[in-house]
């Protein structure tokens, strides 16, 4: 097995596109920033809100700033070495290939199911071997053990596919925080594998 | 026919050689309105639903997206 020093020699020579800067993409972009991604291709046109705090990769002290320079600060607190480009924008059909043109895997952190069928058609269909990662199915609490990773070909998909979210269903940190991290961990798996093998894919 | 369908083998019942997505949908009951269709791990286009055949042997993926993230 490699060490975590090898590990992050790898992980440093990737670049992540992170679609979304709340609940799953705020998570998975401080676990890779953690494993020392090389760099990080983020955009959101939010703000940080105080409903946020219950999940996102926010502080009290951040409310009213722009998410993805919010973001970009704090995950240079943990490395100061990745580098992450950052869009303040709202991704729609016609700009989301150019704000992600040259990126090795794609994770998809959209609030609006509309808004996670745009990337998958975008993606799977524009540029199908480029790996994309959706989290579906992540309201709640509970039931941990139905949180899985299914995986079609290029397209993967974390996630209970059940829980949506809605007043009596709230997203709350520990299973959004499961979800990303299953996010997190299958870019792991998918760039390990480039370089070790199967041997080194845990996933189904 | 026998297809697979979100990785579970699946018996269609139908006297037809291949059925179209639309109709899968309904016999399966998929009512939602986000719906990510792959057929032998190509995606297929909501448009393109009542025209897309599939046959015995193939590996459909149905997935039901759904807000939250």
């Amino acid at each position: 097995m490699p060490t975590f020093d090898k590990i992050k020699q790898i992980m440093q020579k990737h670049t992540v596109g992170i679609a979304g800067a709340g609940g799953l993409g705020s998570n998975v972009a401080m676990a890779l920033t953690r494993v020392g991604i090389g760099k990080l291709i983020i955009a959101d046109f939010d703000v940080v809100s105080e409903s946020n705090l219950n999940r996102q990769f926010y502080f009290s002290d951040q409310i009213g700033r722009v998410k993805v320079e919010t973001l970009k600060e704090n995950l240079n607190r943990i490395n100061p070495d990745v580098k992450i480009e950052i869009h303040n924008l709202k991704l729609d059909a016609d700009n989301l290939l150019s704000t992600f043109a040259n990126v090795d895997v794609m994770v998809e952190a959209f609030d609006k199911a509309d808004c996670k069928q745009i990337i998958v058609e975008a993606f799977q269909i524009s540029k199908p071997s480029t790996p994309l990662i959706l989290g579906n199915g992540m309201a709640g609490w509970g039931k941990s053990n139905e949180m899985r990773v299914q995986q079609y070909g290029n397209l993967y998909i974390c996630g209970d596919n059940v829980a949506e979210i809605g007043p009596e269903m709230p997203p709350m940190a520990p299973r959004v925080l499961i979800c990303a991290a299953m996010q997190a961990n299958t870019v792991m798996s998918i760039l390990l594998q480039k370089k070790f093998g199967n041997e080194y894919n845990f996933e189904p | 026919m026998n297809i697979i369908l979100n990785h579970n083998p699946e018996i269609i019942e139908t006297n037809s050689d291949s059925i179209t997505i639309s109709e899968l949908l309904k016999i399966k009951s998929f009512t939602y309105k986000q719906l990510i269709v792959k057929v032998n791990d190509v995606l297929v286009l909501n448009e393109n639903y009542s025209t897309t055949s599939i046959k015995g042997g193939d590996n459909v993926m149905v997935i039901h997206l759904m807000t939250g993230g």
